[in-house]
Order: structure tokens, then sequence, then C-alpha cells
């Protein structure tokens, strides 16, 4: 017979369970809170800067100079799309081919050294990144293109270097979407006589598209936001340039160089931090949201 | 071509699966394989197309021996292998792909050279074999996985029948099946046995009994050894099984 009473000890585990779940819930909160604060004081900062700046001047001019009232974004936003896009093309074959090995290739044992190797790439503090990109990738492409092409800072040694930087996060979530591709399709390749090489790249790759995308987008959203590297070895000065061997400033590589500075609070130099912080904020969560809308279409299509 | 099993043994690392099988797969007919869980008579199957050695630590011995070759060795490239021995798997597996890619896919595998209008005979021709044309003739573009489950397998099939093997080996086609789409699948495989050999796994005993012109009985020993018990013509095994233990399996007193 259950006593329709609690005991003592009913009791107490329901005071325990209660408890915890408060503590749990006001966790979830705060992190909702923090974020939400984040978001109320980049608007509320922007809000100040597009008081003084107009909206189309601040995405159409071609220069970025807040000393004479300059305030294009065009310059940060071209740089930042530079270094992102070299980067992309070092760590999207990259990581497509070492994801591959991994999940299709390596046995268990040589793939129980090796990721542990690429999960350490993952865990090298970006400033060491930044450093490296300034004295050994930009002396190296200086060697190979010469002196008087390469500028000592340019985008191409920090999209090079950062493109080793986000290699571990894209192998890895693509790695994890071709190892979740179901053993029967392999199966299914090998039982028509498919060799490996078919099986892999026209039924693993393209089954596992969506993760694929996931990971290659959630990596240049990394590289858009990256700044150490950039800050180091990109350059510090806006600069509208196409060529990748000049130097030029991101983004966030503005940011830091201003937050850093001495400038006063509430004037527009000030304001356009928040500006930018703003927009770089909007730029990396709408791409993790198509991230997030590919992989739930391409995932329906597949149960 | 008929396949000639020799004295066939499996190991899956240290766990011995199968235990000297021999069995013959007849030109044209169906054999059935058929037997409890463990048995080893998806072993069996699996090692007819080498697909066994996909698996770490698995070792098959033994000879298998198709047109006048023993395929079960090094030297003999598995991929070639499977190209004549095509395989249908127990849940259908159809690629994420159209419905008419996934009919091209081994096709193009095998080395095609055609054109446009080839591949849609292919495409035609092993669909109307399936008995699935019908069905999706209009929707050829279509994803297959928007197929239903018996439709799914029953494009499985027409995809290994479009890379023309000799031989199909089919591990429990049915048993993610409802009974209609079962029926058509048996339905099916009469059929094919006119152009084809054809080796089937099922634990279901009445389809062993209706579809099959040989049956092999399999039972796992003491060891959990699967090993063959009784082979023979299907109307003998079940009318007239010369093991006492064939004769208790079928009559549903254990498995």
């Amino acid at each position: 017979m259950i006593n329709p009473n609690y005991s003592e000890s009913v009791m107490k585990r329901k005071i325990t369970e209660g408890v915890i779940k408060v503590v749990l819930t006001i966790c979830a909160v705060i992190t909702v809170l923090v974020t939400i604060g984040i978001v109320v004081i980049l608007g509320k900062e922007s809000y100040l800067f597009f008081k003084d700046v107009s909206i189309v001047e601040f995405f159409t001019s071609t220069k970025w100079q807040p000393s004479i009232e300059q305030f294009g974004v065009l310059p940060l936003i071209n740089s930042t799309l530079t270094t992102s896009f070299i980067a992309m093309l070092v760590a999207a074959p990259l990581g497509l081919c070492v994801a591959i090995y991994l999940s299709e290739y390596a046995t268990k044992k040589t793939r129980s050294i090796l990721k542990p190797i690429l999960e350490i790439l993952a865990g090298i503090p970006t400033v060491v990144y930044g450093y490296f990109a300034l004295t050994f990738m930009t002396p190296f492409l200086r060697l190979v293109f010469g002196q008087h092409n390469v500028e000592v800072y340019n985008t191409a040694s920090a999209g090079l270097v950062m493109g080793i930087l986000i290699l571990p996060l894209v192998s890895s979530i693509t790695e994890d979407a071709l190892s979740s591709v179901p053993n029967a399709l392999r199966e299914a390749s090998y039982g028509l006589g498919g060799n490996k090489l078919q099986c892999t790249l026209t039924v693993v790759v393209p089954a596992a598209f969506s993760g694929i995308a996931a990971a290659f987008i959630l990596g240049l959203s990394r590289a858009i936001g990256e700044t150490m590297i950039v800050a180091l070895a990109a350059g510090a000065g806006p600069n509208f340039t196409f060529n990748p061997f000049e130097a030029a400033e991101t983004l966030t590589g503005y940011i830091v160089r201003i937050s850093g500075g001495d400038v006063s609070y509430n004037t527009v130099d000030y304001n356009s931090i928040f500006a930018l912080g703003l927009f770089l904020f909007v730029i990396t969560l709408t791409l993790n949201i198509i991230s997030r809308k590919i992989v739930q279409k391409f995932q329906e299509e597949y149960d | 071509m008929s396949i000639e099993i020799k004295d066939l043994n499996v190991y899956y690392g240290d766990f011995h699966a199968v235990d000297s099988v021999n069995l013959h797969l007849h030109k044209n007919k169906v054999t059935a394989l058929i037997g409890p869980s463990g048995c080893g008579k998806s072993s069996v199957l699996r090692s007819v197309n080498r697909m066994n050695e996909l698996l770490t630590n698995t070792v098959v011995k033994g000879e298998i021996n198709f047109e006048g070759v023993n395929i079960n060795q090094k030297s003999i490239d598995a991929v070639e292998v499977r190209k004549k021995i095509g395989m249908v798997f127990q849940k259908p597996n159809p690629f994420p792909k159209s419905i008419y890619d996934n009919i091209a896919w081994g096709v193009k595998v095998h080395g095609f050279k055609g054109t446009k209008d080839d591949m849609d005979e292919i495409v035609y021709s092993s669909l109307e074999k399936a008995a699935l044309w019908n069905e999706v003739k209009d929707k050829l573009k279509q994803s297959a996985l928007r197929l239903s489950g018996g439709q799914q397998q029953r494009l499985c099939i027409a995809r290994t029948i479009a890379v023309k093997p000799e031989v199909i080996l089919m591990d429990e086609p049915a048993s993610a099946l409802d009974p209609i789409a079962t029926g058509k699948i048996e339905e099916l495989i009469a059929e094919l046995k006119d152009q084809y050999t054809i080796a089937i796994v099922t634990h279901n005993m009445h389809q062993a009994g209706r579809v099959s012109d040989y049956t092999a009985f399999f039972l796992v020993n003491e060891e959990r050894r699967g090993h063959l018990v009784e082979f023979g013509d299907t109307n003998q095994i079940f009318f007239n099984p010369s093991d006492r233990r064939t004769e208790d399996y079928l009559s549903g007193r254990f498995g």
C-alpha cells in the first residue's frame, strides 16, 4: 500500500528537487538576460551613433575616417570578407579532406591519435596564431611573392592563419556529419559494386550535405568574428582594397584598436564601435540561423 | 551461374560464427536460407559477395566457387565480385537521391558510357522489371526517400537489376514490410528467377516455402556456432525432412 500522506523522506526529496529546479531555472534565465542586455546596449549606443551618421552613408561610403567624420563601413566589411574568404579557402577544402579521412578511411587507432591532435589545434590561444601570422606567415609570403608586393601587415597572412584556426571546427563538425550518415547507405553502394572513393564522394558526402554546409557556415561565422589574428597581422587603419597583400583593417580589428585607445565617451567615434558591434552580431546571427535552417530542411527529407 | 560454397567458416574476431558450411546455389533457382536468429545464415549470405570483410576483424575461410573461380581469395577484387553478385538488404536503403539517380548510380559506377536515352531506357526497364514503373513513372525526379517502405525496397531491387548482376542475394528483404508489400516482393522474386540466381535469407518459413526451390536449414550448436543442418529441395525439406531438428523447427516446436 502506498501511503497517501507524504512520508518524511518523500517530503525531503520533493523539496530538494524543487530547489534544484529553481537553481537550474535561474542559471538558464541569467544566460538569456545577459544576451538580452548585450543586445540592448548595442542597440542603444548604435542608436546614438545613427543619430549623427546617416545609415545610407554608413553602408555606401568607401571611407572610414572618424577624424574627419567619414563613416563608411565598406572598407571594414571588405577586409573582413577578404580575410574570411581566404580563411575559408584554406579551411573548407582541407577541413572536408580531413573529415573524409577521419570518418571514412582512418582506422580506429589512427583516428584516436589524430582527433586529439586536431583538438589541441583548437585549444591554441588566438593571440598565438596572431603572432604566428606576423612572425612566420608574413615573412613567408614576402619571401615567396617578393618584399615589394607584400606589405608587412596584410590580409592574406591573417586570412591564411585564420584558416588554420578554424580548421578544427570545420573538420570536426564535418566529420560528425559524415559519420552520422547511416551505414546502410555505404553497404548499398558497396553492394552495387561501388568502390570506396565512389561511395564516399557520391553517396556519403552528398548525404551529409546539410551538416557539411552547416560546418562551413559556422566556420565562416567564426572567421568573421575572429579578432586577435587580424588585429595583429592584418593592419591598423581602414583601407578599401581588394589586394590581399595590402594592409587593411577589419571590423573586429577596428573595434579592438578603438576600444584600447583613448577615445572619450559619448563621442561619435566611441559610439561607432557599438554600431559595428551590432552589425557584426547581426551578420554572425544571420549565418548561424541560415546554417540551422539548412540542417533542418535537409534532415527532414532524410527521415 | 551457380555458386558452390565449400567448407565455409566465418569468424568475427575470436567468435567462430559459421562452422563448415557446404551449399550449392543453383542457377536460375531461388535458394532460401532459414533458421533461428544467430544461426549464421546472414553471415553465409554476406560472405558470398564479400560484404563481411567490410567489418573489421572478420575472417572468412573456405571456397566460394563462381564461374569456376574461387572468389573468396585475396587476389580477387571484392568490388568486381559485387558487380556480378548484387545484394538487397533487410531495411530498404535507397540513396537520398531521386528515384532516377538511385538507379543510375550503380550503372555509372559500372562504367556506363551511353547516352541520356540509353540511361532512360535502363531506368525504365529496371523499374518495369521490379514492378515499380507504373507507380513512379511520373515522379522519377522525386526523392526516393518519399516512397513507402515497400516501394523503396522494390526500388532497391530495381537498382540491383540495373547493373545486370548474375546472382542476387537478399537478406530478409521483406522483414521490414507489411504483408501487402511483402506479397509484391515475393511475386517479384518468382519472376526474377528466370534471369537470376537468387539466394534469400528469411525468418519467415512460410515465405521460404512460397518463394524458394531449395531450402537450407541452419542451426546454432552449443558453442553458438552456426552450421548447416539440412539442404535440399524445398518440398522435401518442408514435407519430408531427413533431420529431426528440421522437422521440429518447421512445425514450430522451437525457434
